[in-house]
């Protein structure tokens, strides 16, 4: 168990005991994505009285997206906040908050609109205990939609972790599915950093299994979501259901097994669990929802050859989308995306590589 | 006198045409004539009429799936056509948000374009070169600035009997780039007309929630800059505070704010459902001040309309609403490649090589795929 002491906290503070084994995936309490997230706030709530939450349309329409729905009606106004639409105002305030001891939780309707808050989310939140020796933390977490919706169009289908990723000091979540989003979301309540947390519009109203019980997911720990040994296959959010889909073809179609991996958290990355599998492998290919230039693709390619050259049977591949403003028209943002037939594709290549 | 005032201010509401139709002389009237003529009023009523049509049946589209979101203009309409007409086709910019769609098709912007924006399809955003409006970008407030450099540029070049107006909602006035706009342009006194829609409500925030101001309009007194509010369900008011807002931007004196006080009668968007967070009462408070049932009141009380030129303009919409689906709908579907067309002035190597890969991998990051070209597909 690891207790640290933090200018955020007013006691010394214990990680939640990540030893202990977590739930079973499988169980037939089966819940959206969304409520999986509302389940996460509501519990950290319950238990802790400084976290709120915090954005637009938040409270009475309880959630643009109905991710908080309910919770004005538990929690009162105090602790459910609709905002003016200045997302720099309330991002601001909450860093402020998490500064003074409270614990925020500031919805961003969509991470695209956070860019009119780049200063505050990118240039104080991560910043703060670096820059005042140490005497000031910002326990935060930003969270909201991330990525193409759905016929949006360019401003407003943002994938931002590649952008932000490159900034020290801020921890990036990216949940593929309900039980991690609820044991992700709670670790990132009670982390004592900025913590991004990048939720996909299109998964909200997917449906699993979420153990009622109160879990906790360590960061920088990925989730094999499929096991195999010719290939490995990494990705996070979204574009993971794509790379499971793309393996069972191939296992089907072509007799290539892949082992899949969710990465769950992209700073830290866990970039041991992916060294240790192309060792098995000897093979990767890494996709990834942002664009291709500079990306978290990019970072993950270079580190398995600066850690695993030797093991390598061929060049890593990426799919990432194109390198082109997310298209408005329907087909059009589906060919721009990663999607099962292409990473099906770069795989099939990548097998046949010497 | 230790202390004593440094600064008062007060704030002019106007309204012309009430909205039992009754006109008011005083404000109305110039040498005699209404300040609008009986065939500009008809012009006004039409294009409301014509607008509110689309938007009913762009609501139906998106129902049925032919149609992305859309935000219906429905209630707004007076905000947008008293105003268009008082600006300078062809020579003065629009930078519109999105429920201005009438004072848009007034200076040129063909119909269809907005339908085939709102469908999802970039090309709705591309303009003939003589119609001066700029592209739609979704977040909000981020075009206020874009206005006041225009502006800022037509005062530099010295152009004569040209300005420029912004449209913006209540919500949008809570943003840094507002107060941007707003500081630059008065500072640059540049040829601005700064419109605000204060529809009452941001998706489910009221105007009250959005800002602890009583007015709108107040704000323009922090940054020096001349400002009035008034109804903006009545054409004739918009027209002549928009008028008279344009005269002074010609005449070298610099930006005007306008709040045009309306309501937002339909959802937000189609991804709404307002029903939920107001009253059906306040609803219909507001349906008895719909633009479009006092202009005909006034124009019957004139004289000059009556039920079968109702009708008749009834059928002529539905003609041009239904010829628009039609352009909208026909346009030829996009390619998968397209999207690689406008990226720079000429395509680097390295999209060329993700052009022509495309479909096949990892979009040409391996150099040896290049050949593989698949055409792009219709979509
Ligand atoms: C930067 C940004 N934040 C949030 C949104 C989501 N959003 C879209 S419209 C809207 C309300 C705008 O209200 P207002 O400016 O009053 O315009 P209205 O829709 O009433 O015409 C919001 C919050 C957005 N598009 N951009
Ligand atoms: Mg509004």
């Amino acid at each position: 168990m690891t207790t640290l002491t933090h200018p955020a906290l007013d006691k010394p503070y214990t990680y939640p005991d990540f030893d202990k084994p977590l739930p079973p995936r499988e169980g037939d309490r089966v819940i959206q994505f969304r409520e999986a997230l509302r389940e996460a706030m509501s519990e950290e709530m319950r238990r802790d009285e400084r976290v709120f939450l915090m954005g637009e349309e938040v409270a009475n329409y309880n959630g643009a997206y109905k991710v908080s729905q309910g919770m004005l009606d538990e929690f009162g106004d105090k602790r459910i906040i609709d905002t003016p639409i200045s997302e720099n105002g309330f991002a601001g305030m909450g860093i402020a908050a998490a500064m003074g001891g409270l614990r925020p939780i500031v919805e961003f309707m969509s991470w695209s609109f956070s860019l009119v808050a780049a200063d505050q989310i990118l240039n104080n939140a991560p910043k703060m205990l670096y820059m005042s020796g140490a005497q000031w933390g910002c326990p935060i977490v930003f969270r909201g939609n991330n990525g193409a919706g759905g016929q949006l169009g360019s401003t407003h289908s943002w994938c931002v972790e590649g952008l932000y990723a490159n900034v020290p000091g801020v921890k990036i979540v990216i949940p593929s599915n309900p039980y991690d989003a609820k044991g992700l979301l709670k670790t990132a309540i009670l982390d004592p950093d900025p913590v991004f947390f990048l939720e996909s519009e299109r998964m909200l109203g997917d449906k699993a299994h979420v153990p009622e019980e109160e879990y906790y997911i360590p960061f920088g720990k990925a989730r094999l979501a499929r096991e195999g040994s010719d290939v490995t296959l990494v990705s996070f959010g979204r574009p993971v259901h794509f790379c499971v889909e793309a393996a069972e073809k191939l296992a089907g179609d072509e007799g290539i097994e892949a082992d899949v991996l969710d990465m769950r958290t992209i700073r830290p990355l866990d970039i041991d669990a992916i060294v240790e599998s192309v060792k098995k492998t000897n093979r990767i290919v890494v996709v990834d929802q942002c664009w291709p230039f500079a990306s978290i693709a990019s970072e993950v390619c270079t580190q398995v050859m600066e850690r695993a050259f030797d093991w390598l049977d061929a060049a890593p591949v990426r799919v990432n989308t194109a390198d082109v403003p997310t298209p408005y028209a329907k087909g059009l943002e589906a060919a721009y995306l990663p999607n099962t037939e292409r990473i099906a594709a770069a795989v099939t290549k990548l097998a046949g590589a010497r | 006198m230790p202390r004593k005032t440094v600064y008062t201010a007060e704030i002019d509401f106007l309204q012309i045409l009430d909205e039992e139709g009754r006109f008011d002389e005083s404000e109305g009237l110039e040498n005699g004539q209404p300040i609008l003529s009986d065939e500009q009023v008809a012009y006004l009523y039409e294009q409301m009429s014509i607008c509110r049509h689309l938007d009913e049946v762009a609501f139906k589209l998106q129902r049925s799936g032919r149609m992305g979101t859309y935000p219906q203009n429905k209630g707004q309409e007076a905000n947008a056509v008293g105003s268009a007409l008082a600006m300078k086709k062809g020579e003065d910019w629009l930078v519109s948000a999105y429920r201005e769609n009438a004072a848009l098709f007034m200076h040129g912007l063909p119909m269809h374009n907005v339908l085939v924006y709102w469908m999802g399809d970039e090309r709705g955003s591309k303009v003939p070169d003589d119609v001066l409006v700029t592209p739609l970008s979704v977040p909000i407030g981020t075009h206020m600035i874009h206005a006041a450099g225009i502006a800022w540029g037509m005062k530099l070049r010295g152009d004569r009997d040209r300005a420029v107006i912004t449209y913006f909602g209540d919500g949008a006035t809570s943003e840094g780039d507002f107060h941007s706009a707003m500081n630059f342009s008065s500072t640059l006194k540049v040829p601005l007309v700064v419109f605000c829609q204060n529809n009452q409500w941001a998706i489910s925030v009221p105007r009250e929630e959005q800002m602890a101001s009583e007015t709108v309009a107040q704000k323009a007194i922090a940054y020096g800059m001349p400002t009035i509010q008034v109804d903006g369900n009545d054409i004739f008011a918009v027209y002549k505070a928009t008028k008279e807002a344009r005269e002074r931007a010609v005449a070298g004196d610099g930006p005007t704010f306008i709040e045009g006080v309306t309501y937002r009668l339909a959802d937000h968007t189609t991804a709404d459902d307002a029903r939920r967070y107001r009253s059906p009462e306040e609803v219909q408070a507001w349906l008895d001040k719909d633009p479009l049932i006092r202009t005909r009141k006034y124009m019957v009380a004139r004289g000059f309309w009556d039920d079968e030129k109702q009708t008749e303009l009834e059928a002529r919409t539905k003609r041009i609403v239904k010829e628009v689906v039609a352009a909208a709908e026909g346009i030829e579907k996009p390619s998968t490649t397209d999207f690689f067309d406008h990226m720079y002035a000429e395509l680097p190597e390295e999209l060329k090589r993700q052009r022509d890969t495309m479909r096949t991998s990892s979009l040409g990051q391996d150099p040896s795929q290049v050949g593989l070209r698949a055409e792009g597909q219709r979509v």
